[in-house]
């Protein structure tokens, strides 16, 4: 059970806050209900440069890294496709200077040419660094083009392609930043070794009286339900042949989302999971398989990802994928793997729940979503998943007119 | 600041069990430690094909019965082999511990090493190989540890094909029995434990002399540094980044420039804000990130400068390394950074012993070092003193051009 306070200041900035006085230290996080599905087709990454561009510096203080490691604190930050996310983690007696530092790059950024210059060749070589200097690292980018016609999600966070990020002006971050960088749709979480009362006075002395902003209404290009398979054959210079296989799914306020992602629990994630012990140990297949999601916001893709064993041939590995999935659409699972599964649910959340970041994460997240209660009920979502409820979700979302898949062939 | 202790147990086979204890999860961890480490394996890779197998299959059980077991209770069974030691570790809900202690045993105690599963291990790690072998970066990690240490050394000795072909249950066998002995045992536990856990503990693994006892010795052994420095290696012709490493050796922890080079480093290239960081990225923006560490390793170390950068700016990059190194040995580090610095080391070290799973690994990187707390307090001593002068005589003996290896992998 995770305690927190909540107000909400006269601008619409909601503030949470976590008390643990088992700690010497405290946090701030602060999340931004904007990612790389808000972008403009034509400017995509955006989103993700922004995150970048937050570090060169605000309207009253030049640097923003300096004055926090002076105060002993460390942070980051993170960008998906659904949202942005601020993080600072200092020693719990200078907790002001967080809510100095977070509070003016609210109030306004330097949007400085120099850094704007600079994080596009950062950016640059993040992109590089992951989606095109590595075996395998494009394969995401084609698999959105070729799951959504539609949504947003046709694009990777970090961008479709370098030149967007390269022409990036600084006419574009300004009116990001006043588009999405406002109280209103921002939420404050301060956790750790703090009290209610201070952090209400702190908030108000220091984010009280920056202009609220408009609400950003996001009205999203729903992506219509796909009706025949897609499939995507690619040679490259890799050494394996790898099979990808995605499924639409459902969206993270979905009740059927519970059912789904157990699914992926039964099929990948651990030893004694489906996809592993047939494929990689018995038939030998697969020298890795593994399904998974990314709990995204809006709906997203379930997805099959495995590396072949050398000689083995795509037909016959996809064979095997799919007996595997009418297994699990033919017969429910028993109730001693269901409870394992749930098991694991329940084990991951208190391991999750150990960290004081994570926490003042979650309650920004769960709150984004609509109530940062769910933080506290998330389990009992999945507790009432049925074996019945799960063996629908795989017969609805392993259908094959709803599959995506890439082969992917190793140049020989 | 202050490092809470440890609680100290012996088992009745004389296995030294330190606690920390905490009630406000509900979670656990547990990690037995034994000197099993590539430092002992006569064969390249035993160590760790061991430490991986062992989970794998016992005289009672198959890997899948096992991870069954495991996962059914939502808990996670975790194995590592290092330079030095080897682990496994059991993190749990505390009220399931109970359940798992039984299949913890029986993989420590009594591993079987099937066949099959060797089989299977050395196929699907030949095929990670043969795809990490395509990252410039992996390639670079591979080159610079042996320019250090040569190749015969534990330090610098890197997996191959022709290793992992040649790994045979029996080695795999022998060198369980021989470095997973109780003797040489030790149990970190921390978290939420419950009221028997030492009787329980007892129970499994303190009744008898398992695996019998083997008094190890451990020669320090021969490093064999590459003669030339400069290296360039070409490993993907299209390739739009390249892999820097700029390396030199370093003494080890227990030498008294040790702890003071924490702080030259961490201003050099240890965090955010450092000089690599300030100038080669936030300035050029050649790079998404630049780092120097210091390696942990038990008898020699070595500072080790790594980045990736764009193909095209990679000598620039070489460049702009050695000029911060000279930067840093003649003028002296203002009080102003000196003290930032400072003040980032203690409050990353306050958030570092946040919670009992940290202290534990604190003190787990202590007591398996022969250290104790002075150790910890004398580092703090060197971060809050250490002078600019100091700083300064430290980077004219450790930042000189001429001894270090340079490498780009493109």
């Amino acid at each position: 059970m995770i305690h927190y306070n909540k107000f909400t200041l006269s601008n619409g900035l909601r503030v949470l806050v976590h008390e643990d006085n088992t700690t010497p230290m405290a946090v701030m996080n602060v999340m931004y209900d904007v990612g790389a599905r808000d972008e403009d087709p034509s400017k995509t990454g955006f989103a993700h440069l922004f995150e970048h561009l937050m570090f060169g510096g605000s309207i009253n203080i030049p640097e923003y890294d300096e004055p926090l490691q002076m105060a002993g604190g460390e942070n980051n930050a993170y960008t998906t496709n659904d949202l942005t996310n601020y993080y600072i983690s200092l020693p719990a007696e200078n907790l002001e200077t967080a809510f100095w530092l977070e509070s003016d790059r609210m109030l306004s950024l330097a949007f400085s040419e120099k850094s704007l210059d600079v994080q596009r060749k950062v950016v640059s070589e993040e992109f590089k660094e992951h989606y095109i200097n590595k075996p395998y690292g494009d394969v995401w980018h084609k698999m959105r083009e070729l799951a959504y016609s539609t949504h947003p999600y046709r694009w990777m966070t970090i961008g479709k392609e370098l030149s967007h990020i390269e022409n990036a002006s600084l006419d574009d971050v300004k009116s990001f930043f006043f588009k999405h960088y406002r109280p209103v749709n921002a939420i404050l979480v301060v956790g750790g070794n703090v009290k209610t009362e201070k952090v209400r006075e702190l908030a108000e002395k220091w984010f009280g009286d920056i202009a609220s902003g408009d609400k950003y209404v996001r009205n999203l290009p729903q992506e219509p339900v796909q009706t025949g398979a897609h499939i995507l054959d690619v040679k490259s210079k890799v050494p394996l042949d790898a099979l990808y296989k995605a499924y639409h799914m459902y969206g993270r306020q979905d009740p059927r989302y519970y059912a789904a992602d157990l699914v992926s629990d039964i099929l990948s994630g651990g030893g004694s999971s489906r996809l592993h012990q047939v494929l990689v140990k018995e038939k030998k297949l697969f020298s890795n398989i593994d399904c998974y999601h990314f709990g995204s916001l809006d709906a997203g893709l379930l997805t099959i990802d495995g590396k072949l064993v050398k000689g083995v041939k795509m037909a016959d590995a996809e064979a095997a994928v799919n007996e595997e999935i009418k297994k699990i659409q033919d017969t429910r699972v028993s109730e001693r793997e269901l409870e394992k599964v749930k098991n694991r649910v329940e084990s991951m959340l208190a391991f999750e729940d150990m960290s004081l970041l994570n926490r003042a994460n979650n309650l920004a997240f769960y709150e984004l979503l609509g109530n940062a209660e769910q933080m506290n009920t998330e389990f009992e979502n999945y507790q009432r998943v049925t074996a019945a409820d799960l063996q629908e979700q795989a017969q609805l979302i392993f259908d094959e007119k709803n599959s995506n898949t890439i082969h992917y062939y190793a140049e020989s | 600041m202050v490092l809470k202790p440890y609680e100290k147990y012996v088992l009745d086979n004389g296995i030294p069990v330190y606690t920390v204890a905490s009630n406000e999860q509900d979670t656990l961890q547990l990690e037995l430690v034994f000197p099993a480490g590539s430092w002992y394996e006569t064969e390249s890779l035993v160590a760790s094909a061991t430490n991986f197998l062992m989970k794998n299959g016992t005289s009672k059980h198959s890997a899948l019965e096992i991870n069954e077991q495991i996962e059914y209770y939502g808990a996670y069974l975790n194995r590592a082999s290092h330079h030095e030691n080897a682990t496994y570790t059991l993190h749990s809900l505390t009220k399931h511990v109970e359940k798992l202690l039984p299949t913890l045993a029986e993989v420590v105690l009594d591993p079987a090493f099937p066949e099959e599963e060797l089989a299977i291990y050395k196929q699907n790690m030949k095929q990670r190989l043969v795809v990490s072998l395509q990252k410039c970066d992996f390639v670079a990690n591979r080159f610079i540890d042996k320019y250090l240490f040569g190749e015969f050394h534990p330090y610098g000795r890197v997996s191959s094909m022709e290793a992992y072909d040649a790994l045979q249950t029996e080695d795999l066998k022998a060198f369980y029995r021989k470095q997973y002995s109780f003797n040489n045992c030790r149990i970190f536990m921390a978290g939420n434990l419950p009221a028997n856990i030492i009787p329980l503990l007892n129970q499994y693994f303190g009744s008898s002399e398992w695996n019998g006892r083997n008094e190890l010795i451990r020669p320090d052994l021969p490093i064999l540094p590459a003669e030339e420095k400069k290296h360039r290696i070409f490993n993907d012709e299209n390739g739009v980044q390249g892999a820097v490493r700029i390396a030199r050796p370093f003494p080890n922890r227990y030498h008294p420039d040790f702890p003071k080079m924490l702080v030259l480093n961490t201003i050099f290239g240890g965090y955010f804000g450092s000089r690599l960081m300030s100038n080669i990225r936030e300035d050029k923006g050649y790079t998404y990130g630049i780092y120097s560490h210091i390696y942990n390793f038990r008898q020699s170390s070595a500072l080790n400068i790594q980045t990736e950068a764009g193909r095209d700016v990679c000598e620039a990059t070489v460049e702009e390394v050695y000029k911060e190194m000279l930067q840093l040995q003649q003028v002296p580090v203002p009080e102003d950074e000196l003290l930032l610095v400072r003040n980032y080391m203690i409050g990353s070290i306050l958030g570092d012993l946040d919670g009992a799973f940290r202290v534990i690994q604190r003190w787990k990187n202590l007591i398996l070092n022969e250290l104790d707390e002075n150790y910890f307090y004398n580092n703090i001593q060197t971060i809050k003193t250490i002078s600019a002068a100091e700083l300064q005589m430290l980077a004219q003996r450790y930042y000189n051009k001429e001894d270090f290896y340079e490498l780009v992998v493109i």
